[in-house]
């Protein structure tokens, strides 16, 4: 009982689920029926797309990553170096309104790589920018790569715990 | 001709005292202005911020000047105006209270979704009527970048949008209506009207149980069937009574939907169906996928394409029915589904 009884109303039954559940079997066929005729994405053409755009991006980045090892670099220098110019080029062409075109083509080839995370923190920043320093960009930054941070940390948390307690078993 | 305004079957309205559709404006934004309807359209923004600051204070200044339009084609003053009925699709209706604040009409805020400019010429033509105001305003808008920071994704931010997605028009329309025709003289001769508001099917909300709010027209298709199919009830008409039948944004997958759900109850429109959605955009120029959306959609195809026709005298009745989704973020991330509403209005020749 949702309701604490109390006075005269006490011998009404409240039936809540009454009305969603008329013509289950009705909305069931809709579903189906919907789900027949809506278009959807070619995954095959969607899939090459992606491995196309996000193998270029990740050639982009061993280049970057070869130049800076030959101008003397060691590998975490050079590495730090690629992520941070990725991170640049795609700030740039957010704020240029390039890079959700580039997505739209490429899907999960451009989403996936830093470049991708780059975007869905730069895109609130510059949307949210009208509703101030704080309560704006402060707190609507990470709206779309808050759940990545949450998450991948998280994770990181659980492996490290596992890796500690094999490490104190003594197996490694 | 009866003073008197008629219940028509379980859910409509015949109006006994005529209401006239006396004027109307439409503005829109730069990617409306590429479409097809672009000609027909009064006014058209040259840059999507249309000289405002942000998003949202831009669609205010739509709705601003789309009733300061359609008032001054009609030569009439905002004291004139008894009621102003205004919604849009932003949280607690903004584009409305800073849009239309300086009127200083009288107002009612209403909310629909994308059906909001049925229900405010419901609503408007259901005062007039009734003799409680001789002319009142309905206007609606939105706004293709307000609308996907209300519900979507910043506009900077990469994705793939799904090809049942449907386009956010950004866009207002105003409508004025009115007891009697413009510039009519006192024994009720002459003067000039758009159209004549008949009736109205006031819609229920309708859910099949749809979650997907990236394939509205599919959600809002089941409420524009059942409104359709209980305006033919009501009136006691077919479909073929009707010149047209002109839903709100359903684009392509809902018009599927919709034809055959109406197909099921015995009746077939595919002859006169249309849909503002599919109208206002070029879906393959324009790459809008399902079609145009938004509370502005309805209205601005409203206004510069159905009441043309209608004008023309090539439409001698048309049954409009703008469709709403019902749905916000919160209840969308609360796994709740999408139930869909449309109200339909009878326009015929003045």
């Amino acid at each position: 009982m949702v309701y604490v009884e109390k006075g005269p109303v006490q011998k009404v039954s409240l039936e809540r689920s009454m009305d969603r559940k008329m013509n289950e079997e009705k909305k069931q066929q809709y579903q189906e029926y919907v789900k027949e005729v809506t278009p959807t994405h070619n995954v095959f053409l969607q899939m090459t797309k992606a491995f196309v755009s996000g193998g270029i991006i990740c050639v982009i980045g061993q280049c970057i990553l070869n130049y800076g090892s030959s101008l003397g670099l060691d590998q975490q220098t050079a590495g730090s170096w690629c992520s941070l110019i990725l991170v640049l080029i795609s700030v740039l062409l957010t704020g240029f309104n390039i890079y959700p075109k580039i997505t739209k083509w490429a899907g999960a080839g451009s989403l996936v790589p830093i470049t991708g995370f780059a975007n869905s923190v730069a895109a609130p920043a510059i949307e949210f920018k009208k509703e101030g320093q704080v309560f704006g960009i402060g707190c609507k930054i990470f709206t779309i790569a808050g759940p990545v941070i949450l998450y991948g940390i998280f994770v990181s948390w659980v492996l490290g715990l596992g890796y500690w307690i094999v490490g104190r078993l003594g197996i490694f | 001709m009866a003073e008197k305004v008629y219940q028509r079957g379980k859910q409509s309205l015949e109006f006994g005292k005529e209401v006239y559709l006396a004027e109307s404006a439409s503005i829109v934004g730069t990617k409306e202005g590429e479409g097809p309807l672009a000609d027909l359209f009064d006014m058209i923004g040259s840059d999507d911020m249309f000289g405002c600051d942000n998003w949202e204070d831009a669609e205010s200044s739509l709705q601003k000047d789309a009733v300061y339009l359609v008032l001054k084609k009609a030569s009439v003053s905002p004291n004139d105006i008894r009621y102003l009925f205004a919604g849009d699709l932003l949280g607690q209706s903004i584009a409305s209270s800073f849009g239309l604040l300086n009127y200083q009409i009288p107002l009612f805020g209403i909310y629909g979704a994308c059906s909001t400019c049925g229900e405010g010429l419901s609503l408007g033509s259901m005062a007039v009527s009734a003799g409680f105001a001789d002319r009142v305003v309905c206007v609606t808008s939105s706004h293709f970048a307000s609308a996907e920071k209300e519900f979507r994704f910043p506009l900077g931010y990469g994705n793939q949008r799904p090809l049942s997605a449907s386009w956010t028009v950004t866009g207002s329309g105003a409508f004025l209506l009115s007891g009697e025709k413009l510039g009519q003289d006192s024994y009720g001769n002459g003067g000039r009207a758009r159209a004549k508001i008949a009736g109205i099917t006031t819609g229920k909300i309708v859910d099949f149980g749809i979650k997907d709010s990236m394939n509205m027209g599919a959600c809002m298709a089941p409420a524009a069937a059942d409104t359709i199919y209980q305006n033919l009830m009501d009136f006691n008409r077919q479909p073929s009574d009707y010149d047209r039948i002109i839903t709100g944004d359903l684009g392509y997958v809902g018009q599927k939907a919709l034809i055959d759900l109406l197909k099921e109850r015995g009746f077939d429109i595919t002859k006169q169906h249309m849909d503002c959605g599919i109208e206002v955009y070029d879906r393959e120029a324009q790459d809008t996928h399902a079609g145009g959306s938004g509370c502005g959609c309805a209205a601005v195809t409203l206004s510069a394409y159905i009441l043309k026709k209608i004008e023309e005298g090539i439409w001698k009745r048309v049954l409009f029915v703008p469709t709403g989704a019902l749905l916000s973020k919160t209840s969308y991330n609360e796994g709740q589904t999408v139930p869909g509403i449309a109200h339909g209005i009878i326009l015929e020749s003045p």
